[in-house]
């Protein structure tokens, strides 16, 4: 029996504003426990929510970018729960009339492109954080209270983990590049619940659905994804059935296992929020958040591609974050050859955020200081060999390269006025060298090269020095 | 009408332990709640927009400032347990992080 599988995907995504969506708390990652927190967040009676401005344009934002219409007229609805890390006992949501529907994410699975629809998005808050001690208690910080939340559910679109993994790159790119939030699924800005169920092919009902939680990278979903298939049709070919239930990833054995069993749907007694009003999403604000969306990671792409003459391959890592492409943008601000830009991101760059594991905004490095770098390199001032001792200060201690290399005597030496006396010198003490030129050994030019650089600390420019030496020994 | 089912799946919803005997009151008061409610339903209400609301403001936003209202002394001072700043609560099990 041949299966096909159905992968429907929940993502919440943080919103990156200064306070809470319904409280004016402030909003921090890893503050101090308990810290930015008030009574609403803490659920006093008698404590009315508002609703952040911010996170609302956010969430706007984001549907927008996902090809989503935007609900006009909207409202909040309670969805009601018992947990310790939300002490109202509800959370505020939008289940009647989500802020945006019908969006779309175009993937591309080898070659074959394919739009996964986006059922809905809708603004919601956060709850608190738990950490389970083993001594029968449990411990809450209520900073994460309130935080605001855009979740996005996509349309059974997805037929396996493959198509999953690249919904969820995409999906990952584009919110970043709006600038709404950070997507970071190690810092939980991102998080992932999935639905897989399969059933023959052919068949016209869906199977029973399995729920996949604790998915703590892409890659975890597109393993746990693939284990859930491989499971369910051991099943279903053993005659056996499937359970409505939740599983959780184990990432250890790459095998999911039982959490709890699904005893029919849950009633969360969903109403419309009293203490809020109805709101209006204006066309006109609609049109004007529109207006500030930045460009997309594709626009982009091709933009280094056709207009600044960037590599396919690289102009696509240049875009794989917005932290990236803005630097990359930024530098070219500044008069700096985009193909040496590019060249040293790609290259040095990565090659020290490898070594050291960190992000590129974790760096002293500004756009400015690598343009003037290569700026410097580009009008002869200093040697690649040179970049690459500025390259190190520069990146690691924010040293401006300008006057360091002037201050540190790094300066490029390109005079024939100086340089010739030199050569001239290091050729009459190697005879031997210019006999084995004249005899076709192209190794003598570099042993030469090398010793004019050893007397001049590598500071002597090469191309002046070879066309020098070349002369020179072509004349003796 | 209301039954006992649905009289023990509000309770367990609103986590209330009830007895035998409060089962029943409940069921013959919530079922008269109930079915005084239901009037409502007589009421032709075609053609009529929901209200989901009652208040006469609309799109009413707060803007985007992170500001302390309370101290975090103030908010802990009705805690009943707290550790380090945070709030000590017996373990819930078998509903782990299911928001």
């Amino acid at each position: 029996m041949n299966f096909e599988t159905t992968i429907g995907l929940e993502v919440h995504v943080e919103l990156k504003t200064k306070s809470k969506m319904y409280s004016p708390s402030p909003v921090a990652y890893g503050a101090e426990s308990n810290i930015n927190t008030n009574v609403i967040d803490f659920g006093f009676p008698g404590t009315l929510p508002t609703v952040n401005k911010n996170g609302y344009r956010l969430g706007v934002m984001v549907a927008l970018a996902l090809n989503a219409e935007i609900e006009n007229h909207t409202h909040f609805d309670r969805k009601n729960y018992f947990y310790p890390d939300n002490p109202k006992a509800y959370q505020i949501t939008q289940q009647d009339k989500p802020l945006g529907h019908d969006g779309y994410i175009e993937i591309d699975v080898d070659g074959n492109k394919k739009k996964i629809g986006v059922e809905e998005l809708h603004v919601e808050e956060d709850a608190g954080k738990n950490t389970h001690g083993n001594n029968g208690y449990s411990y809450v910080d209520l900073n994460r209270q309130g935080t605001p939340l855009i979740e996005i559910v996509s349309k059974p679109d997805m037929h396996s983990p493959e198509e999953a993994y690249q919904y969820l790159e995409n999906l990952r790119k584009i919110v970043q590049f709006t600038g709404a939030s950070d997507v970071k699924m190690e810092e939980g800005s991102m998080r992932v619940d999935t639905n897989i169920s399969i059933r023959p092919v052919g068949s016209d009902t869906y199977g029973t659905k399995v729920e996949l939680k604790n998915l703590n990278s892409f890659n975890h979903v597109k393993l746990g994804l693939a284990y859930e298939e491989k499971r369910q049709a051991a099943i279903l070919k053993q005659g056996g059935t499937i359970g409505q239930e939740t599983r959780r990833f184990d990432e250890k054995t790459g095998e999911t296992f039982l959490m709890r069993v699904k005893s029919g749907a849950d009633d969360y007694r969903y109403f419309p929020e009293p203490d809020l009003p109805d709101f209006e999403i204006s066309p006109e604000w609609i049109a004007e958040i529109k207006s500030t969306l930045p460009e997309t990671a594709s626009v982009r792409r091709e933009k280094y591609i056709n207009e600044l003459g960037i590599p396919e391959y690289d102009a696509g890592v240049l875009t794989d974050t917005k932290e990236m492409s803005d630097f990359f943008d930024e530098a070219v601000t500044y008069k700096a050859n985009p193909k040496l830009v590019s060249n040293w991101l790609m290259g040095e760059v990565n090659a020290y955020l490898n070594d050291k594991k960190i992000g590129l905004l974790d760096t002293k490095l500004t756009p400015e200081h690598l343009a003037k770098m290569i700026n410097l390199i580009s009008d002869g001032t200093i040697s690649s060999k040179i970049a690459k001792k500025v390259f190190q200060e520069t990146i690691s201690n924010g040293t401006e390269p300008e006057e360091w290399v002037k201050s540190k005597g790094l300066v490029q030496e390109s005079d024939p006025a100086v340089l010739t006396p030199m050569i001239m010198e290091i050729l009459d003490n190697n005879e031997q060298s210019i006999e084995d030129f004249k005899n076709g050994k192209d190794r003598a030019v570099g042993f030469l090269i090398g010793q004019i650089m050893k007397q001049t600390h590598g500071q002597a420019n090469p191309k002046v020095v070879n066309k020098i030496l070349m002369t020179e020994l072509k004349s003796r | 009408m209301i039954s006992k089912e649905e009289i023990l799946h509000v309770a367990k919803l609103a986590n209330l332990k009830l007895q035998d005997d409060e089962v029943d009151d409940f069921v013959s008061q919530l079922g008269q709640i109930v079915e005084m409610e239901g009037n409502l339903a007589d009421v032709d209400t075609t053609g009529v927009e929901p209200t989901y609301n009652m208040g006469d403001t609309n799109t009413v936003f707060r803007e985007d400032k992170g500001i302390h209202t309370q101290t975090r002394e103030q908010m802990l001072e009705n805690v009943p347990e707290t550790d380090n700043n945070l709030i000590k609560v017996p373990t819930i099990v078998d509903k782990e992080d299911d928001e």
